[in-house]
């Protein structure tokens, strides 16, 4: 078995009295594409968001359980330290309105206060929007604000600030759901392309793009981890029957 | 249909009512005021009883400071408290706060120029600029505090996150990614709230008092144009009347220079999101 970098040990996670994750269990592979289906409302969302801290963010939430990042404990360190390790990438592209395409790459250093020289900034913006296949659309105009772009540019974008802090993980919540096809395909040819350097964790409840883009699939169910294995197998020859019934569209 | 056609000119007629009493004030205002405006009834002084001329350069340099005055505590603590109130939505303190500054916005300008008498000008043993001023802020508050919660109630939270998911701070996160994008929401709040207490006069009767000098001391009394205004038009000289007209121009023209100006900010500095 390849090498993990994230595990959990029964983590749960809670609105309230909700429970929408339930005991789960799971060992993320690094520099491969993990995928977590399941019908809406399963806890998918809510899962990752356990990953980088976010999910405690909400009033009246709680996490039980661990979550390890490598050996270590992330509900024992700083939730700033977690999220500049684990980067996010929202649903519906979110670029800061008030910067310009260029500042949104850096954002991660500039709202954090850290200083970068000219010359390591302006690499870094390149580095990071070649990354995310962005570059050659954007390079004539990086002073232009973010939100000029088109949807499926303003989430290349995105994923750009994310990759920019270097992440160990990088996690992607229904990065697709809101565009077009064709920026969604585009996003899902850089999924596959990242994992070189990058761990990627993708929420999706779009099968189809499960099967094209990862190597590892979960299913969850009420949030429950129903079944976990390498994707073809679990695509074609599922062990459980509700991730039958979930692939065959009987429910979701 | 005929019911909806007579719905409709009813609505056109009675919005166009609406402004008719603005009209009249413009007209009434500048007819009589415009003849005493000139460069020197800005920068000079009243003159006694009779002679004719002069000024009300004591009462915008007032005007100015007690603005100056009012504006540095409210604006800090209002933007903080419209921050508090869209952060924390459901917590006691929140609605406390919430109901008090209904309640202020709510009190008549009188009672806080009479809590300012009390609280200031009776402990410090006189009139003031500052006690003026603070009069006037308190009655800036509850504008600066509602524009300033509903401008960041707008800002989706999504933004927050996308900071948050940066491992930014929740401080930075609110002082560089949701006050910027709520900037032209709040800087309009800030210039309406001025506009409103450019005007007030009943706060100051017993707080700035009045001054027909000019006066750069907060300690000590000073004029403000709407004050000035009431003393004028108040009196028996038929050339003060005419001060107090020229003068009533001159508010009138700052405040509708306020409000064009927060007009251009909410629609030049509008984020899009």
């Amino acid at each position: 078995m390849e090498d993990t970098i994230l595990n959990t040990e029964n983590l749960s996670a809670y609105f309230g009295d909700n429970r929408v994750v339930n005991q789960v269990n799971l060992s993320i592979p690094e520099n491969m594409v993990t995928t977590i289906m399941g019908p809406s409302g399963c806890g998918k969302t809510t899962l990752i968001r356990c990953f980088n801290r976010i999910h405690e963010l909400i009033p009246d939430t709680r996490v039980e359980g661990k979550v390890y990042l490598r050996e270590e404990d992330i509900y024992a360190m700083n939730p700033i330290i977690t999220r500049r390790r684990i980067g996010m990438v929202f649903q519906r592209p979110n670029p800061f309105p008030t910067m310009t395409i260029y500042d949104n790459v850096i954002a991660g250093y500039k709202l954090n206060g850290i200083a970068l020289g000219r010359g390591e900034s302006d690499a870094m913006v390149e580095n990071s929007l070649r990354k995310a296949a962005l570059w050659d659309e954007v390079k004539d105009h990086l002073l232009r604000k973010g939100t000029f772009l088109s949807g499926g540019q303003q989430q290349r974008l995105c994923i750009a600030r994310a990759l920019a802090m270097n992440p160990d993980i990088l996690l992607l919540d229904e990065p697709t759901s809101a565009l077009d096809p064709k920026a969604a395909a585009h996003i899902e040819q850089l999924i596959v392309e990242l994992k070189k350097t990058v761990t990627l964790v993708l929420v999706t409840h779009n099968i189809a793009q499960a099967g094209r883009v990862s190597d590892v699939t979960a299913f969850l169910y009420l949030g429950e981890l129903v079944e976990f294995g390498p994707t073809e197998r679990l695509h074609t020859a599922p062990k459980d029957r509700r991730t039958e019934e979930f692939l065959t569209g009987k429910f979701g | 249909m005929v019911q909806d056609r007579g719905f409709a000119v009813m609505v056109v007629a009675l919005s166009f009512i609406s402004i008719i009493p603005l009209l009249f004030i413009l007209f009434y205002i500048f007819s009589n005021g415009l003849s005493s405006l000139s460069w020197e009834f800005l920068i000079e002084i009243p003159r006694p009883v009779g002679e004719r001329g002069g000024g009300i350069a004591n009462a915008l340099v007032g005007s100015f400071i007690l603005v100056v005055i009012a504006s540095l505590p409210a604006i800090p603590v209002g933007v903080s408290a419209g921050i508090y109130l869209s952060e924390h939505r459901d917590s006691k303190l929140s609605s406390l706060v919430s109901l008090s500054v209904e309640v202020l916005h709510g009190t008549p300008s009188i009672v806080i120029g009479i809590v300012a008498y009390l609280w200031l000008v009776i402990s410090m043993g006189r009139f003031s600029a500052l006690s003026g001023g603070i009069a006037l802020g308190i009655m800036m508050l509850p504008v600066i505090v509602r524009a300033t919660e509903e401008t960041l109630k707008l800002i989706p939270d999504s933004l927050k996150e996308a900071s948050l998911a940066l491992g930014v701070p929740y401080h930075r996160t609110i002082l560089k990614v949701v006050l910027p994008a709520g900037l032209s929401g709040i800087m309009t709040g800030i210039l309406i709230s001025m506009a409103r207490i450019a005007g007030e006069t009943a706060p100051l009767l017993f707080t700035a008092f009045g001054n027909p000098f000019v006066n750069w001391n907060i300690i000590k009394p000073v004029d403000a144009v709407p004050l000035l205004i009431y003393n004028y038009a108040t009196s028996p000289y038929p050339e003060w009347h005419a001060i107090a007209w020229g003068a009533s121009c001159v508010l009138v023209g700052l405040v509708l220079i306020f409000t064009l100006v927060a007009r251009v900010i909410a629609r030049r500095w509008k984020i899009q999101f």
